[in-house]
Parts: C-alpha cells; sequence; structure tokens
C-alpha cells in the first residue's frame, strides 16, 4: 500500500508537487468562475483555500478530482497529468477514463454535505471504496476500518446507518471514509458549513489531528482561525483568481491587497 | 339465487383429480404465475434500461424511449396483447421466412411473457426514472470521487439507492401483472382465467369455479403482500421511520 508520508521522505527539491494547478479556468455558460488559478502544493502541506462565496474556491476545489470539469488548464498529481482531450463545445473533458479512476483513489474528498451512501452503514461507506476500486480483501478493509473508526471516535457506530447518527458524526465517518483509500492528498470541501455550530469543533479537531501527521490537504473554508492554526500555506480567491497568498501569518497580519483587508475584516 | 349456492354442493368437481378440475385449475395458475413473472422481470429489464436511458441517454434515444412509454401508456392493454400477440408472432414468422428458415409455433407461454413485458417495461421505466431522480446527487459524486467507474456507481449507489423509493410502485406493478395474465385468455395462453371458463363450460358450474379462481388470484396477491413488506423493511434499512 502507499504510505502518505512516502513523499516526506523523498528529497522535497526533487519530488514533483504533490498536487498541481495550472491556469485553471471553469466557465458556466456565460459566467466565467474560475479566471486562470495556479496553484502547487508540496508533499506535507497543508493548503488552506479561503474567499467569499462565489470566489469560485469550491469550484476550483473540486476540478482537481474531475467532478467539475474544467474548461481549460491541468491538473497534476504527483508530477502525473490527468490527460485531458476538448469535449467539442470548448471545454475539456478526461481522455483516459482509467487513469482517472486511479488518480482518484489517491485523492479523497470530504463533502460539505457529507454524501453518505444512505443504504450502507457506516463501516460499509469506510470499505466500499477499498474493496470495490482497490482490490482490497473484504476481511482486511474490515480490519483497517476498525482503526480508522476507532480514531475518528465512531467505533461504536460501525453498524449504523448514517441517517442516525448527527451531523458531526456523519462528517467524522465521512472522514474515516477518505482516510480508507490512504490518500495522497486530502480536499476537503467546506466540511464544517453543514453542520450545527456545537458540531464543528468535534470535526476541526479531527482535521487538525490529520494536518499534524504531515497528511498533504488542500482545505476549503469559512473557519479562518482554524485555517490559521492548521495551514501552513494560505490562498485568498477573489472573484475567480488568487488574490493573494502565502504563510498564515502573513497573510491574516499583513494582508496586501485591500479586498483580502475587507474580507478580514468582514469575517472577523 | 338458490341456484348459484346450491353449485357450492358441487365441491368433489374442485379435486385435483379427473373428474375434478382441481388439478386443471392449479395448471392455469402456474402458467399465470410463469407468465406473471417472466413478464414482470422482462419488464425489469427494460424499466432499467429505459429509465437510464431516458436519464442519461442522448436525444434520439430519449426520443425513442418517449414513443415507447407514452404509446404503451395510452393503447388499452387489451389491444396490445391482441396487437402484439398476432402481429408479433406473425412478424416473426415472416422474420423467419424471410432467413430461410422454418416457420415456427410461438408457445403461448413465450408470447405471454413477452406482451406482458413489453407492457410492464413502459410502466416500469417511468416508476423506475422516478425514483432514479430521487437518490441525492451527493451519493453519485462521492461514488465517482472515489474511483467507482460508472457501472459500478449504477450497481453499488444508484440501484440500492433508488429501492426505497421504487418498492411502492414496483409493488404495484407486479400486482397488476400478476392480474393482466387473465388478459391472455383472449388469445388462449391456458392461463387461470381461460382453463376456469372451460371448467366452468363443461359443468355449467360457473359460479363454483370463477368464485375458486378468485381464491387463487386473492392467495398470490396476500402471498405477495408479505414478501413485498420483506423487501420494503429491507430497501429502507438506512432510513429513519416516518412517525
Amino acid at each position: 500500500m502507499r504510505s502518505p508520508q512516502a513523499g516526506l521522505q523523498a528529497d522535497a527539491a526533487t519530488s514533483p508537487p504533490a498536487v498541481e494547478v495550472i491556469g485553471l479556468h471553469k466557465q458556466f455558460g456565460a459566467l466565467e468562475v474560475l479566471k486562470g488559478v495556479s496553484l502547487s502544493a508540496k508533499n506535507g502541506d497543508v493548503v488552506a483555500i479561503i474567499g467569499g462565496s462565489g470566489s469560485g474556491k469550491s469550484t476550483m476545489l473540486r476540478c482537481i478530482n474531475m467532478l467539475e470539469l474544467p474548461t481549460s488548464g491541468a491538473i497534476s498529481i504527483q508530477g502525473e497529468t490527468i490527460e485531458m482531450k476538448p469535449d467539442g463545445r470548448g471545454g475539456l473533458r478526461p481522455a483516459n477514463a482509467a487513469q482517472l479512476r486511479r488518480i482518484r483513489t489517491r485523492l479523497a474528498m470530504v463533502f460539505q454535505s457529507f454524501n453518505l451512501w444512505q443504504h450502507m452503514t457506516v463501516l460499509g461507506n469506510v470499505i466500499e471504496a477499498p474493496v470495490q476500486v482497490m482490490g482490497v480483501s473484504r476481511d482486511e478493509a474490515i480490519a483497517r476500518a476498525e482503526k480508522l473508526l476507532e480514531r475518528v471516535g465512531l467505533s461504536d457506530k460501525r453498524d449504523v446507518y448514517p441517517a442516525f447518527l448527527s451531523g458531526g458524526q456523519q462528517q467524522r465517518a465521512a472522514i474515516a471514509r477518505a482516510l480508507a483509500v490512504e490518500p495522497e492528498v486530502m480536499l476537503f470541501d467546506e466540511p464544517t458549513s453543514a453542520l450545527d455550530p456545537e458540531l464543528v469543533g468535534e470535526v476541526l479537531a479531527v482535521i487538525a489531528d490529520l494536518a499534524r501527521e504531515g497528511r498533504t490537504m488542500l482545505l476549503v473554508t469559512h473557519e479562518m482561525k482554524f485555517a490559521r492554526e492548521v495551514a501552513n500555506h494560505v490562498v485568498f480567491l477573489a472573484d475567480g483568481v488568487i488574490e493573494e497568498e502565502g504563510p498564515p501569518d502573513i497573510v491574516y497580519s499583513a494582508p496586501k491587497s485591500e479586498r483580502l483587508q475587507k474580507f478580514l475584516a468582514t469575517v472577523e | 339465487m338458490l341456484d348459484w349456492i346450491s353449485g357450492f354442493a358441487a365441491w368433489e368437481l374442485l379435486a385435483l383429480q379427473p373428474p375434478g378440475w382441481g388439478g386443471v385449475l392449479l395448471a392455469g395458475l402456474a402458467v399465470s404465475l410463469q407468465v406473471a413473472v417472466g413478464g414482470y422481470m422482462l419488464g425489469f429489464l427494460i424499466g432499467i434500461c429505459g429509465a437510464t436511458g431516458k436519464l442519461y441517454g442522448g436525444p434520439i434515444l430519449r426520443d425513442v424511449l418517449d414513443v415507447y412509454t407514452t404509446l404503451v401508456r395510452a393503447v388499452p392493454e387489451l389491444v396490445l396483447i391482441l396487437l402484439l400477440y398476432y402481429a408479433g408472432t406473425d412478424a416473426l414468422n415472416q422474420i423467419m421466412i424471410l432467413i430461410g428458415a422454418e416457420r415456427t409455433d410461438i408457445s403461448g407461454l413465450a408470447a405471454g411473457i413477452f406482451v406482458i413485458g413489453v407492457v410492464q417495461g413502459a410502466y416500469q421505466t417511468e416508476v423506475l426514472r422516478g425514483a432514479f431522480k430521487a437518490v441525492p446527487y451527493g451519493e453519485i459524486e462521492a461514488a465517482r470521487a472515489y474511483g467507482l467507474s460508472p457501472f459500478q456507481v449504477l450497481r453499488r449507489i444508484t440501484l440500492p439507492g433508488m429501492l426505497p423509493h421504487a418498492v411502492p410502485g414496483l409493488s404495484n406493478l407486479w400486482l397488476i401483472a400478476t392480474k393482466d395474465t387473465a388478459l391472455l385468455a383472449v388469445v388462449g395462453v391456458a392461463e387461470l382465467t381461460l382453463v376456469t371458463r372451460q371448467a366452468g363450460g363443461s359443468t355449467k358450474h360457473y359460479f363454483l369455479f370463477f368464485f375458486a379462481a378468485g381464491l387463487l388470484y386473492l392467495m398470490v396477491t396476500l402471498l405477495s403482500n408479505v414478501v413485498i413488506r420483506r423487501v420494503e423493511r429491507h430497501a429502507r434499512r438506512g432510513m429513519p421511520a416516518v412517525r
């Protein structure tokens, strides 16, 4: 199995970036949501992507695993570029379905609305991709899933269906599902936005724990304080472009652009 | 009045061995059930293909499927049965002759399954289409994000996910299928209704035999309900009870 730490041990200067986004454009009809976004994350990086609603931050994240197909631009994971071809309508579509599926198992996404499979138990959700996509034996997948559920504090919920869990528990189950594929990069799409305020903390604690162990992650979030604590790089998106980026201390305490200053003032 | 009550006095006519007609009725019931099960399963296959085609297919496929579901649901089933049975067997024979094969006699059973299947297919397409749409899109998206192939998404996520929404409609269609088999009596398939008429005609005890046939249909429905309840409980396992 791949180890998420493998990249860390390699010489960071010579190994390709874990995620590289080059010149990403995304158009929905006449609306241009992303206007040329480029971004790179090394193995072990925790990149927080912040910005107002409609700034294109979720769209950018969803382009990385091709849930949203970019109009133009390129995505590489560990130096492997996702093969794309013109879709005949001015956009792009995947050129190699097998490659895309393989790359998708190396990326794990945690969604705003959890998106757990409702007809499967928590355990069923966690072992689904390892068993169905990665060919891990059922017994091994279950053994590993139990460890992951213990880690996110859901050992006693393994045989429960998602609809019977609280939002915080569902999101922690979704994080266990993400960890089960032993991802090289984790993509968090506003993981706490759908939660009641009192449930946000338990999910953030799990994410912070993952950040500390050196997981590579891209985190779209509205939790400014949390982003500052866990991220080593902050990207501020406004109107489909990266307006400003840098280490969290500098971005937060000495914002250069007027827009970022305004944004920080409104969310404080 | 007294006449049909006295008909019950002829209970021995229901004996399984001749001169009783019980065995004939049960054989008719077996044919009815075979047609219903076969037609229903064929309809389910058509329904799955039709629903996925309508939802994800190209414009031409969607139009073709629209014509199919609209036509089949617009024309009375009896007319469809006559049409498909006679025209269908005729067309098949024309084709057999064209390709130089022997004229074949199509069994009433096979033709019946085909006819019921085509009718059921149109209704099941619509039931399944609605159920497919009820699966939260986020669940399908998550499956794609974790690398499931389109076929795996269908088999592992969409089909089981839509089942709780499809069971009520599909159970209705199953009960309708069991009774639609009676319409095949008009084209001479020896199903329960036709053999009941024959039994009644030969013995003049119409009421006795139709009453017995009615009881058999009722038993099929009651048994079906038991199975449907189990299927529904299983399909809804991930859903909190509605109070």
